[in-house]
Order: C-alpha cells, then sequence, then structure tokens
C-alpha cells in the first residue's frame, strides 16, 4: 500500500517540483543549526511538546490553512488576494458574537465560518460567473471584508476571556498544540477530496486549459466556484486561528498581508502561478518555509519590520527561479561554459 | 444622422453620465455641495490618486496591473520627512532622490516581468510588501514635516476667488494629465502601449520594441506613484508608514470607471480623469454625511465592481452586434463587391 | 535550381534544438518575380526555416544573403528593416487600434515629433489602394472580418518596402472567394519583382499560385520542383519519403446506406440561432458519415456548436431517436452520447500540461460525475488500448500530450471520446494541419467508425476528403443549409457547383 502509493507519487513528478520547498528548508534548518542552534531545543512539559520547532509549526497553522485552499485557487489558474481580510472577517463575526451578544461558542463559530464561506462565494460568483478577473475580484474583496470586519467590531479591538475560544489556537491534543490538529485533518481531507475523487484531475484540468475542459464536459464553472468557496472557508478557520490566540480580536489588523504568505507557500511548494498541476503536501512545506524564515529573522534578533522585505525579497527568488527564461540563460550560459572547456 | 455616439466611447459618456447624475443628486441634499470650494477640494483631496491612477491607467491598458502603488506613497512619505527633518536636505533635492527612487523600484518590477516572464499582479505585489517594509525601517512612528521651503510649496496656489485657490497639488495633477494624454495619442510609445496591451505576440512580431515599451510603462507607473506620494504629504504634512493603505484598489477603481479595459488594449486617461472625480464625490459625500470612513472602502468595492459589470454587459452585447463592417473588394478586373 | 540573382540564399542552415536537428545543412533559394512554396510534414523543418529567415529563432551554422550581401537578422524587427516581410496564419495585428494605426504602428509619420494622424490615414488609403482594396482606415482593425484583416497584414508588410514576403498559412482561415483575392495580390505583387514564400497545407492552392516548389523532410532539403511539370502524386510521394499508390485511390467508400430499412437516429427541425446559422432541418442515421461541406464561415462549425450545446439554439428541435431533446451544455449533449472534436486542437481539444492518460480518459471521467474515480487501473487500460487501436506514437501514456506531435494529439482526442463510446461523433476539421499520413490514418477511422454503427458529422474544408468518406453531403452557404447530395451524386466538381449556384 505504502509503497505503491510511494511509487505513483513519484511517477507524478511530485519528487521534481517538492525537491525545492524541501532544499529550502533544509538550507534554512542548516542555517539555524550553525548560528541559532537554540532553534532546535524541545522538551516535554504536562505531556505537551514545547519547542521552536513545534511553534514553527504551531504558527505556521493559519498559513498553511490559507494556503491549502491557495493551492486549488492557483491550480485553476486564479488566485485569491482576499484570503487575509476574510479569515479577520471569520474572526470578528465569531468574537463579537460571542463576547457582545453571548452566543454559545458554537453557534458563533458556525456564523463566523458561514460568513468568510459566503465571502468565497461571491468571489467565486464573480471569477466563475461574470469572468472578473480574479486578481480585480479579489482586491475588491480585500478591501471590502476588511471593512465589513472593522465595521461589525464597531472599529476596536475586542477583550474576551473564554477557554473553549482560547483551545482552538492554545490547546493542546496528542501532545501537540491544537491548530496542527487542525490543519492535519484539513490536509487529510482535501487530500483524499481531490486524490480519491476526479476533482483534483478536473481542477488541474481547468487550470491548464479551461476551454478543452468545457468541451470534455467539466462543469468549469461550478469547479472555478468552488475553489474559492473552499479557500475561504480554509481562511475563515485560520481566522478562528488567529483571533482566539491573542485573546483581544484586533480585526482591523488581524491576518493583514498573510495572502502574500499563503501564496509564497503555494509558490515556493511547486504549484506554478500559471495553473495545471498541483501538490498539497509542497504548500505544507512551504509554509514550513516561510515561518522559517521569518523565526529565524526574529530570533537573529532583527526587528518585525524586516520580514516584509525580506519575505518581497524571496518573492523575487521564487520569480528568477521559476522563470522558464531566467533558466534558459542559466544553462545557456553553464552549456556554453562546457562548450569552451571541450573546445 | 441622428446624435448617435461610437461604441467606441460609449463608456466613457456612461461615466461622464454618472459622474454628473451623483453630483446633481447630492447637491440637490445638501445644497452646499455645489459650491466652488467644495468642487476644488474635490482635486485637492485627491490630486495624488489622480497622478496614480494616470501610471496605472498606463500600466493597465499594456494589460499588466501595479499593486505597489499605495506602498509606495508610505515610502515616499516617510522617505522624504526623514531626510527633511533628520537630516534637513533640501526639499527639491529630497524629492528628485523621492522620484529617482520610485522610478528604479517600477523599473527593476519592470525587468522582472518583461525579462523573466513574471506575472504583474505578483511582482507588484511583491513590491508592495518591499515598500511597505522599508517605509516601516525608515520609521515606525509619523514623521511631521516643518520645513519652510516645503511649507512655501504647500501654500502656493493660484487664488480663484477670495480665500479659494488651486494649490500645487492639483496643478501637479492637471499637469500630469496633459502631459500624459499627449504622449498616450501623440508619440510613438503611447500607441506602442495600446498595442502591447492589445495584443503582444502580434506587437512583437510587428517589431515593436516590446521590452522597452514595458520597462518604460513600469518605470513611469513607479515615478508618478512617488510623484502621487509627494503630492500626498504636500496635502498632509507628515510622512507615515501606514499613509495610502488600499490605494492601490482606489486607482484601479478609477481607471475601471474610466471605461479602461482590465483586459489591456482600450483605455481613456480622459476617463480615469472622470473617474477620479466620481471618487472624490463618493468620498465627500460620505464626510458629508459623517459615516464611517470604512463605509469608503465598501462604497468603492461595490461602486467597482457594478461598473466591472456594466462592462461586461457592453462588451457582450458589442460581440453579439459585431456587425462586420463594410468593404469594397476591387476585383482585379474593376468590378466591385460588396460585403465584409 | 541554382539560378543567377536570387534575392535570398540560404546556404547550409542548421538548427538543432535538444534533441532533435530540426535543419541540416538545408539550401534554400528565392528569386525575384517568384511564388516558392515551401512544403512538408509537420515536423519537416518549414517552420524553423521561416523562424530562421525572419529572425525569430538563430541559426547554429549556414549563411544567409539578401541581394548578395550578407545578413544575420536577430529580431522580426531587424529581418523586416531589411526587407524581409511576414504575414502569419493568425493575424498578427492590433484588433483594438484602427486599420491606420496596425498599417503604420512603430513607424507613423510624425511631424514636429508628434503623430501626424492626418498623414497616417491618408497614407494607409493608399497602401489598401495598391492591393485594390478601399476601407475605412479609421476604424478598429476588429470590424472587420478575418480574411479583410489578413489583407491590411499584407499592406503592411508590403509597405515596409519588402524585398520579399513569407506568407505562413495564410489561408487556412479564408474562404474560396477570400483566397482568391489573396492570390489576386499575391500575383500582383509577383509582377511587381517581389519573391514570395507561401507555406501552405492545401495542394490545391499550391499548384494555383506557385512557380516553384522547396520540399523538406527531417530537417533536410528532399527537392526543388518547378510547379508546372510537377504531378500531385510526385510532390506528395516526396513529402512523405515513399511512393504512395494508395493515396492516389484513397479509401472505399462504403455503400449508401438510405437503402430502405436505415434507421433515423437524430432528427432536426428548424434549428438556428441569429448571425451563426439560418433554420435547418437535418436527419442522421444510424451508422451514416453526413458531411458537411460548405465555405468557412458558411455555418459549418455552428452546427457543431448548436449540436453540442456549446452555443444556444433560439429556435427549432432536436430529437434523439424519435424523442425531443434539449441539448444546453456540452455535458447534457455528453449524456446523450454526443462526442465532438473541435475544430481548435490546441485551444479546444487538448490540456496540455497533463498526460495522454489523462487526456485520454477525461471526458469519461467527466460523465461519470467527480465522486467515483476510474481506478487506476483501468485509466491504464483504457488508454493503452486506444494508443493502440489508433497507432499513436508515444513511448508511455504518461509522456505530456503537449510533446506529441499534432496528428498525434488529434488521434488522442479521438481517443478521448472514443473512449465514451458515444452514438453521435462530430469531427470538426479532424485532419487539419496535420501530415498526409495521418490524415489518411484518420478518414479509414472514420470509415471504420461508421461500419461500427456510430454515426457522424463531419466537417472539413478539403473537398476531396469530404468526398471520399461521407455517404450523404449536407452543403451550406452563408449560414443556410442549401441541400443535400447522397451515394453517386457526391463529388468534387458537383459540391463546388452547388455551392456556387444551387438555389437558395
Amino acid at each position: 500500500m505504502k509503497a505503491s502509493k510511494f511509487k505513483r507519487f513519484m511517477s507524478q513528478g511530485n519528487v521534481g517540483k517538492l525537491m525545492w520547498s524541501v532544499l529550502a528548508l533544509a538550507l534554512l534548518l542548516v542555517f539555524n543549526a550553525l548560528f541559532t542552534p537554540v532553534i532546535f531545543n524541545m522538551k516535554i512539559m504536562d505531556g505537551h511538546l514545547f519547542g521552536s520547532l513545534i511553534d514553527i509549526l504551531n504558527r505556521a497553522t493559519p498559513v498553511m490553512l490559507m494556503g491549502i485552499g491557495m493551492t486549488l485557487v492557483i491550480a485553476t489558474g486564479g488566485i485569491d488576494i482576499s484570503v487575509g481580510s476574510v479569515s479577520a472577517v471569520s474572526g470578528s463575526f465569531t468574537t463579537v458574537l460571542l463576547v457582545v451578544y453571548g452566543l454559545p461558542l458554537a453557534y458563533c463559530i458556525v456564523v463566523g465560518l458561514a460568513v468568510a464561506t459566503f465571502l468565497g462565494f461571491w468571489n467565486g460568483f464573480l471569477v466563475a460567473r461574470v469572468g472578473v478577473q480574479p486578481i480585480v475580484a479579489t482586491l475588491i474583496m480585500l478591501a471590502l471584508a476588511r471593512g465589513i470586519a472593522t465595521l461589525f467590531a464597531g472599529g476596536q479591538t475586542i477583550l474576551f476571556s473564554n477557554r473553549a475560544y482560547e483551545f482552538i489556537a492554545n490547546g493542546f491534543l496528542f501532545g501537540l498544540p491544537f491548530p496542527i490538529t487542525i490543519v492535519a485533518v484539513v490536509f487529510v481531507g482535501t487530500a483524499l477530496l481531490t486524490r480519491k475523487t476526479a476533482l483534483g484531475l478536473f481542477v488541474e484540468s481547468v487550470g491548464c486549459n479551461p476551454v478543452a475542459s468545457r468541451y470534455s464536459g467539466i462543469n468549469v464553472r461550478s469547479i472555478k466556484w468552488a475553489v474559492y468557496v473552499f479557500t475561504a472557508f480554509c481562511a475563515g478557520m485560520a481566522g478562528l486561528i488567529n483571533t482566539s490566540n491573542i485573546k483581544v480580536a484586533d480585526v482591523t489588523r488581524s491576518g493583514e498581508g498573510l495572502e502574500l504568505d499563503a501564496i509564497l507557500a503555494v509558490v515556493i511548494g511547486g504549484t506554478s502561478l500559471d495553473g495545471g498541476k498541483f501538490s498539497l503536501a509542497g504548500t505544507i512545506i512551504g509554509a514550513l518555509v516561510m515561518q522559517t524564515l521569518t523565526t529565524t529573522i526574529l530570533t537573529r534578533g532583527m526587528p518585525v519590520e524586516f520580514t516584509r522585505v525580506i519575505k518581497a525579497l524571496v518573492v523575487v527568488l521564487i520569480i528568477l527561479i521559476q522563470s522558464e527564461s531566467f533558466r534558459k540563460r542559466m544553462r545557456n550560459l553553464v552549456w556554453r561554459k562546457a562548450h569552451e572547456v571541450a573546445s | 444622422m441622428k446624435l448617435r455616439v461610437d461604441k467606441k466611447y460609449m463608456p466613457i459618456v456612461a461615466t461622464i453620465a454618472v459622474a454628473v447624475l451623483l453630483y446633481c443628486m447630492i447637491g440637490f441634499i445638501y445644497p452646499k455641495f455645489f459650491s466652488l470650494r467644495v468642487f476644488v477640494n474635490f482635486f485637492r483631496d485627491n490630486a495624488f490618486l489622480g497622478v496614480i491612477a494616470v501610471g496605472m491607467t498606463l500600466v493597465i491598458i499594456t494589460g499588466g496591473i501595479d499593486l505597489s502603488v499605495g506602498s509606495m506613497i508610505a515610502f515616499v512619505g516617510v522617505f522624504c520627512a526623514y531626510l527633511m527633518e533628520k537630516t534637513k536636505l533640501n526639499p527639491l533635492l529630497v524629492f528628485v532622490l523621492a522620484l529617482s527612487a520610485g522610478s528604479l523600484i517600477g523599473f527593476l518590477m519592470g525587468a522582472l516581468i518583461h525579462f523573466f516572464k513574471a506575472p504583474p499582479f505578483i511582482v507588484t505585489l511583491a513590491g508592495m510588501f518591499f515598500c511597505r517594509g522599508v517605509a516601516n525601517m525608515i520609521s515606525l512612528e509619523s514623521i511631521p514635516i516643518y520645513n519652510p521651503t516645503f511649507n512655501a510649496i504647500m501654500r502656493f496656489g493660484i487664488p480663484l476667488r477670495h480665500f479659494i485657490m488651486v494649490p500645487t497639488t492639483v496643478l501637479i495633477f492637471l499637469a500630469v494629465m496633459l502631459v500624459f494624454l499627449y504622449i498616450a495619442h501623440f508619440t510613438r510609445f503611447g500607441r506602442d502601449v495600446y498595442a502591447i496591451g492589445g495584443s503582444p505576440q502580434s506587437a512583437l512580431l510587428m517589431g515593436l520594441r516590446i521590452g522597452r515599451t514595458k520597462l518604460l510603462v513600469y518605470t513611469l507607473s513607479g515615478f508618478l506613484s512617488a510623484l502621487g506620494g509627494i503630492v500626498y504629504i504636500l496635502n498632509v504634512p507628515a510622512g507615515n508608514s501606514l499613509a495610502g493603505v488600499g490605494t492601490e484598489l482606489d486607482a484601479i477603481a478609477c481607471v475601471v470607471i474610466g471605461g479602461t479595459l482590465l483586459t489591456g488594449g482600450v483605455g481613456y486617461l480622459a476617463g480615469t480623469f472622470v473617474g477620479v472625480l466620481i471618487q472624490a464625490i463618493i468620498k465627500t459625500f460620505l464626510t458629508f454625511s459623517s459615516l464611517s470612513s470604512w463605509w469608503t472602502e465598501i462604497a468603492i468595492g461595490v461602486l467597482i465592481m457594478i461598473f466591472i459589470l456594466l462592462q461586461r454587459s457592453f462588451s457582450q452585447l458589442s460581440v453579439l452586434s459585431r456587425a462586420h463592417a463594410q468593404v469594397k473588394l476591387r476585383k482585379p478586373g474593376g468590378a466591385e463587391t460588396g460585403g465584409a | 535550381m541554382p539560378e543567377a540573382d536570387p534575392i535570398l540564399s540560404m546556404r547550409r542552415i542548421s538548427k538543432s534544438f535538444p534533441g532533435v536537428h530540426a535543419l541540416d545543412k538545408v539550401d534554400f533559394a528565392l528569386q525575384r518575380g517568384e511564388v516558392r512554396a515551401l512544403m512538408g510534414e509537420n515536423g519537416a523543418g518549414k517552420s524553423t526555416l521561416i523562424k530562421v529567415m525572419t529572425g525569430v529563432e538563430e541559426r547554429d551554422e549556414g549563411r544567409i544573403f539578401l541581394d548578395g550581401r550578407e545578413i544575420d537578422p536577430h529580431s522580426p524587427h531587424e529581418a523586416q528593416e531589411l526587407g524581409i516581410s511576414t504575414v502569419y496564419q493568425e493575424v498578427n495585428l492590433i484588433p483594438t487600434l484602427t486599420v491606420a494605426e496596425n498599417i503604420f504602428l512603430g513607424r507613423q509619420p510624425t511631424s514636429m515629433g508628434s503623430l501626424d494622424w492626418k498623414k497616417m490615414n491618408s497614407s494607409a488609403v493608399a497602401a489598401l489602394d495598391r492591393l485594390n482594396l478601399e476601407l475605412n482606415v479609421k476604424r478598429l482593425l476588429s470590424d472587420y472580418s478575418l480574411a479583410v484583416q489578413q489583407m491590411v497584414a499584407i499592406a503592411r508588410a508590403v509597405d515596409v518596402s519588402a524585398k520579399m514576403l513569407i506568407l505562413d498559412e495564410p489561408t487556412s482561415s479564408l474562404s474560396v472567394e477570400e483566397v482568391e483575392q489573396l492570390f489576386a495580390v499575391m500575383r500582383m505583387l509577383k509582377a511587381e519583382g517581389l519573391g514570395i514564400v507561401f507555406v501552405t497545407h492545401f495542394l490545391d492552392q499550391v499548384f494555383d499560385i506557385s512557380d516553384t516548389i522547396t520540399v523538406l523532410r527531417g530537417g533536410q532539403l528532399v527537392g526543388n520542383f518547378v510547379t508546372a511539370s510537377t504531378t500531385r502524386v510526385q510532390l506528395i510521394a516526396t513529402m512523405m519519403g515513399k511512393e504512395l499508390k494508395e493515396l492516389e485511390r484513397g479509401p472505399a467508400r462504403v455503400a449508401s446506406p438510405d437503402a430502405p430499412g436505415a434507421e433515423s437516429l437524430i432528427e432536426i427541425k428548424g434549428l438556428a440561432r441569429k448571425g451563426s446559422i439560418e433554420p435547418f432541418d437535418l436527419r442522421l442515421n444510424k451508422g451514416e458519415v453526413l458531411g458537411l461541406a460548405g465555405l468557412l464561415g458558411a455555418g459549418r462549425t455552428e452546427i457543431a456548436n448548436l449540436l453540442f450545446g456549446i452555443d444556444k439554439a433560439e429556435q427549432g428541435n432536436v430529437s434523439i431517436e424519435g424523442e425531443e431533446t434539449n441539448i444546453s451544455s456540452p455535458r447534457k449533449a455528453i449524456a446523450e452520447g454526443f462526442a465532438l472534436c473541435p475544430e481548435d486542437r490546441k485551444s479546444a481539444g487538448i490540456i496540455g500540461d497533463l498526460s495522454i492518460r489523462e487526456n485520454i480518459f477525461l471526458a469519461l471521467q467527466a460523465s461519470k460525475g467527480w465522486f467515483r474515480l476510474i481506478s487506476r487501473k483501468t485509466q491504464q487500460e483504457i488508454a493503452e488500448r486506444y494508443i493502440t487501436m489508433l497507432s499513436i506514437s508515444t513511448p508511455d501514456a504518461d509522456k505530456k500530450i503537449k510533446e506529441l506531435s499534432g496528428g498525434n494529439q488529434q488521434k488522442a482526442i479521438v481517443a478521448r471520446w472514443l473512449a465514451l463510446h458515444p452514438r453521435f461523433l462530430i469531427l470538426d476539421e479532424p485532419t487539419r494541419g496535420i501530415d498526409v499520413g495521418a490524415k489518411m490514418e484518420i478518414q479509414n477511422l472514420i470509415l471504420s467508425l461508421s461500419r461500427e454503427g456510430i454515426s457522424i458529422l463531419f466537417i472539413s474544408s478539403e473537398l476531396s476528403e469530404v468526398v471520399r468518406c461521407s455517404q450523404r453531403v449536407a452543403v451550406l452557404r452563408d449560414h443556410v443549409k442549401i441541400g443535400e447530395m447522397s451515394g453517386d451524386q457526391i463529388d468534387e466538381s458537383a459540391i463546388m457547383h452547388y455551392i456556387a449556384e444551387g438555389a437558395r
């Protein structure tokens, strides 16, 4: 079972794609091992694992969740830059309903997720039904959702103290932080949903050639629509982790800028921005790369403001690596050198 | 011929109609809205947006997008304030430095887009984070500007009537508008911009210098958003790393409302001008009605969506009614056959 | 045929891509006032040779002389400035700009530093006049039909003081009349002393217009011919590298099943859509091949798209086996057992990044829904069965489909639909742009499928193909179905006469 799965994994060309992200992660870890070995310290307290590595894993969870959805969106040839704001909406609704209106937690969470999912539904409507470019549709939502989140929270931060709600971000299950379990469930669920059914194939087909997909009888609109809904749902869950973590729902800033992290995670993970073939596992590793990078910057004692600039530079680096013409130029250079040596 | 508008100009006519309608409706509710002061303030408060929208129009006509413009305002603002207040450099020199920095960033983004075939939105998204990050690195606090030369420039203006004048910022906006109207319609560069957006492969095969044009367009967008940043601090004299959040959407909204197609190839700078005016009217209305400023985001989001929906239905209509234009094919013998 | 003083002469041109010798020491020459057809199957090196000529690709070896001077163009722009102009199959102009701008883009007349629109417009009128063409140059290019756009492209090309003109499959999307117009222009330019390189897949056109023919095969020059003293069979044989007796004969047509007892599958009554096809009736029997003949733009593809639910009909109805059915989307059509191989293989057929296997079972999977994934084993079996059946040449089923040649891609798309076991198959230009050998195979396939009981609607620009394969032919003109012919009535000249003169 495992062997055959592994074989299929290899044959689908995942290895080449995953190689880059694993390499990046390994490089970062080696760098840390040399300069900040503290990061590898780990200890068990009250049966819970603690340490920087666990911390990285834990902090990466919101981006992982957004990234899982984003992977599918990008695979259909789209993009969703509203995930950060949409996550703020679910955080805002859940917290306000819980704290201001005193409704039961489960109800609040369901409403928060439902509102976020509805925003994804709207994104999907604009992209799949109306035919607006994804970047524009979701850019509108980026501003709109932030406005909705802030207006609903009355424009102020909300303090809360609710053990059950805080458990989402701060609790432990199986000795690991609870968000890791959430990600594991969503990841396995999504992987099964895309690879054990034909959804994954349809998503890739739509991303690669929507017209031919339609002619082949695939419901292109529904597939496109669905991935935006799903991404918003994932972003909504990420929002719950974000807001329940800090005990303060500052929705005007919550999740800000995470869209870039999520996109980066996907792209580092080997899914091309042009759409087509995708790799969920790659995205998870990509998210780890992003968080390890952030943690490394912070443990090196650099100010937080640096992370933005460095992430921007990472994007540039990835653009270069993924660029066909850049690789061609490099290959030509190597080739010419080899020729010169030969002659 | 009856009064008929060429279908080419339909979008822009629609936009002007919306602007006039909005202006009259709101003026009906708030009579003060019709005053000259309010009208001048439309331009004063949105001159920075207008300057940026001009660059954005060019970028969108080439089929690209520039998400870095809002962060550029913050970067340029903090950069200028820091240099003027902390190092006491001459404001004019500071402006030159800021404009060069903006152009350079634009140029680098253009280079990534052109040479490495990277999608514009991801490159400029990186640019957006880069500029905001650098602004944060220079100063997290807002830096007020007290420089006397700067203040003199700020207070300069052409008086229209008692106590009402057209300030430097508006003059800059109008000048930029006129210069770029000329560039777009009366230079080869301008026409190349349209050609590239219309069909990049064809433009390449027609021997147009795509690379140079694209690089120049993104450089100009960088330059104009830096200029927008300067106009911004001339209006609000302080460098703030939080300034200009969401301006990229506002600028895109102006462009789209002005009838420029997001798919590239078709666009009107004059339309963008009206687009800026429409946004100014909405923002002023929200101030008049003392609603939360977050409503602006929502209002502009909704407005841009409506215009995009309108554009779609327009273009679908025009595809349906795409009557082939009359052609005369003269047979070599000299006989004529009509048809298409 | 080394003649004195050619305009262009290319000597021992070689170009290789990783793994392929695209051109191997090819010589090529073009004389003044000559139309030289450049022919060869796909992969013969025609397009690479053109690309080297126009500076799109850099050659590895060899020299190029223009008017006796050695040249070395690095971009289409440089080539154009030297006097080598090119017009491509897809009109390479800017649809969103005016006709005049399209002719003068990049070299607009200026006065005092700014563009002189007046002068540009009047010069554009003059340039078009040279081609006997009169249009409103201030209108957008997209307002005109493809054929006119093609002419505008030529006007642009020759206005750049061209010494030679390369026409790269310019006729693929033109109707017969439009081709005539184009040829008239070509003859005129030829008389002016221009050299023309003409690339096409249409044999008729080669014999119509060209003076000489250069044939490439597998990256090598295999022959130069004078058109007047060459036969078609000779030419085809040279292109394919073998003597092909069967080409002349073609596959035999099966007996007309229109005999009593023929069971009708599809009955179309008054189906229509504004701007694409006027109301028409059509009947299709089980196991019958019905050809659709007509010029390009006569409504052939439009009928296919209506039947397959890509476009929605505005009136009329379709009944299948006597039952009225509403086909509003490709999904519904597929559920009814319909299949469509679209005209544009690249943009509507293949899913480039997916494997051949995935491309083949895609439609079958889509018809089963997203939930129940076909097992990997079955996928492999289906793919392999059709790879063998249609002799798709590939090392294995997991190769990306975009790495196959055009003909093999086409076969894989046909396989996608055969895997569904359709009862009605629409083939829209299945042989366009693929080489002669693959064409034959596809024609034979059509006949054998119909013998298995599949009804086929066959659309092709090549009348000889339609004649060879169809038992009945419906003839279209200007979006109207003007008639049907069957059995022995069907032959090329009869159809052409019908199109030209048939009653409306």
